[in-house]
């Protein structure tokens, strides 16, 4: 029989279903329910008022849900066993001002239950990483507030944990805070930690993420997979020459929704891995190629589909 | 071991953020004034009878000690009210309450943070009072060790009341339901006396329904019994009477009070979301 740890290693990182919050007579989550692996870097994206924080909550157990059920790490949402694997930073990160920042990571690496050995190396480390090396010995009350975000990121990050949530992390961060943000999710998924992204700058979730999560209404709208994944149904447009109904036919194989005008075809693959396949066969019967152009969405125009313009109001 | 980094934590910011100082300094001074009277009454009472001599400084000991436990309650209910619904309000909370520990303890360990503050507070201003009294004139309270330790267990009701209402109330509302508790108290303790001198069951009746409500005034008047030379406690209506002296059956009760309005704070903050 496998030991709980590995049961817990093998676990999805966040598993919720039909997960449910409602205050008094407001709903604030409708039925949440997701699938996130280890690894992943997941974005959670949404208008304001979607339910986004009060799902985050209830993935931290700050927030009892009415309804369903989550998982964490193989755990119950909130359970003493998930959090000790989980960072988080809360959306405006606050702290008793009178600590100083390397106060506050060693009384959070404290509550983590870590050792002052450990924590004489860990803190330095942090504040270096976050670039508050030199405003270690300062008190939280002279802080700026992208240095706090930058702090709460530190404590975020305090117990190496498995999976990060962090909740508009770049919000109050200047261009270098923000690419510091960047750097650091990477650092933390090659470090194999899963990575869960509330936020509402989709060029920074654009960049960083792996799959999204579009809900509105408290209610999970659709899931993609972002543009640089090769797995995504995508549009092609091919400006060519010296192609024939028999050729145009002969793409059904690969491609739907093929239409044809003068000089250019247009049609749909549901894989990038098609596009060298239907290159080559177009070479090969004669077709001139002037140029293969893929029409990808942005995440804004994306969003704007999904989730709709009045943005959930 | 997180209800002793929260205590730490609780205790240390009472200290730095000079709750702690502040509320000595003006301590100190309280004591410098009530040293300075109690020099010259002392000086002007040298040639009355012995037993004037000797009753006169007790009353003004128990005056002293009667603003010390008020000041000791206002400063219980000003340090605590704000702690939960603060925290609530600004978020502050969340960044503690994801940590690998239970609610419970986080609110445990500031508990025995204020709890650690107000011991050091009523101990050195006590302490300090009695200390000036006799050095300046021999007054003693009489039973000192037992008086103090009403003053800390009625710190120590208004404490888990104010955690118990801060758990669910603004740091406002809070404030102003604890203190009116307290003031209810107060008035139900006057009632109660006066009813006693006036031989008014009814009154006394009144009084003891508000030592039920909150016994906070009642845990003071056990306190100034146990503390007082049986003269001072003649005076029939002052805040020292014992005309009608809450019995220790009231005690017993105040001690299940805290008890449990701490469980219920502990519970109604568990429970909640942040």
């Amino acid at each position: 029989m496998p030991s709980p740890e590995s049961l817990a290693s093998s676990s999805p990182a966040i598993q919720t279903r039909g997960l449910r919050k409602q205050f008094g007579g407001k709903v604030a989550v409708k039925s949440l329910t997701l699938d996130i692996s280890r690894g992943e870097v997941f974005g959670f994206l949404g208008p304001n008022g979607a339910g986004k924080s009060t799902s985050v909550k209830m993935l931290l157990g700050l927030v009892t849900p009415t309804g369903g059920k989550a998982s964490v790490l193989g755990f119950p949402a909130g359970s003493i066993e998930a959090r000790k694997k989980t960072g988080f930073l809360p959306e405006h990160f606050r702290f008793y001002d009178w600590l100083t920042s390397a106060e506050l990571l060693r009384l959070h690496g404290r509550l983590y239950g870590m050792r002052d050995v450990q924590l004489r190396k860990r803190v330095p480390d942090l504040l270096e990483m976050v670039g508050l090396a030199a405003h270690r010995d300062n008190r939280l009350r002279d802080f700026s507030k992208g240095m706090m975000q930058r702090v709460g990121l530190a404590q975020a990050l305090l117990n190496e944990p498995d999976l990060i949530i962090l909740d508009e992390p770049t919000s109050g961060l200047d261009p270098g805070g923000r690419r510091l943000v960047r750097d650091i999710i990477r650092t933390q998924r090659d470090r194999g930690a899963t990575v869960f992204l509330n936020s509402h700058l989709l060029s920074e979730v654009e960049i960083t993420c792996d799959r999204v999560a579009f809900i509105k209404h408290g209610e999970v709208l659709e899931i993609r997979r972002l543009a640089g994944s090769v797995e995504n149904e995508t549009a092609v447009c091919v400006q060519a020459r010296k192609f024939g109904p028999e050729i145009l036919a002969g793409l059904g194989h690969w491609a739907s929704g093929i239409q044809s005008g003068d000089q250019q075809i247009t049609f749909t693959v549901a894989s990038m891995e098609a596009l060298p396949i239907i290159l080559r066969y177009l070479v090969s019967h004669g077709v001139d190629v002037y140029e293969v152009t893929p029409q990808r969405l942005s995440l804004e125009e994306l969003f704007l589909q999904i989730v709709g313009e009045d943005g959930g109001l | 071991m997180g209800v002793w980094i929260m205590a730490g934590v609780t205790f240390r910011e009472a200290v730095r953020k000079k709750v702690l100082w502040t509320a000595l300094a003006v301590g100190f001074l309280f004591l410098a004034l009530f040293g300075t009277g109690l020099h010259y009454q002392v000086k002007d009472l040298a040639r009355a009878n012995p037993v004037i001599r000797r009753q006169v400084p007790n009353g003004i000991l128990m005056v002293g000690l009667y603003a010390v436990d008020l000041l000791a309650m206002v400063i219980t209910v000003l340090a605590s009210a704000d702690t939960l619904s603060g925290e609530i309000a600004s978020g502050t909370i969340q960044a503690v309450a994801t940590k690998p520990v239970m609610r419970w303890e986080v609110l445990l360990g500031k508990w025995l943070g204020f709890v650690g503050m107000m011991t050091v507070y009523i101990v050195v201003m006590v302490g300090g009072l009695t200390s000036v009294a006799y050095l300046l004139s021999g007054a003693t309270a009489l039973h000192l060790v037992r008086g103090a330790f009403l003053i800390w267990l009625e710190s120590v009701v208004l404490l888990d009341v104010s955690l118990l209402c801060g758990a669910t109330f603004s740091t406002l509302t809070n404030g102003v339901l604890v203190l009116g508790l307290y003031a209810l108290a107060f008035l139900g303790g006057w009632i109660e006396q006066v009813g006693a001198v006036t031989h008014s069951p009814r009154a006394v009746e009144v009084g003891i329904i508000a030592s039920i409500i909150m016994p906070s005034e009642s845990l003071w008047r056990r306190a100034a019994f146990e503390m007082q030379a049986p003269l001072v406690g003649a005076l029939n209506i002052s805040p020292f009477s014992n005309a009608s002296v809450p019995s220790l059956a009231m005690i017993a009760y105040s001690t299940i009070y805290l008890t449990v309005a701490l469980v219920l704070a502990l519970r109604s903050f568990s429970a909640r979301d942040l």
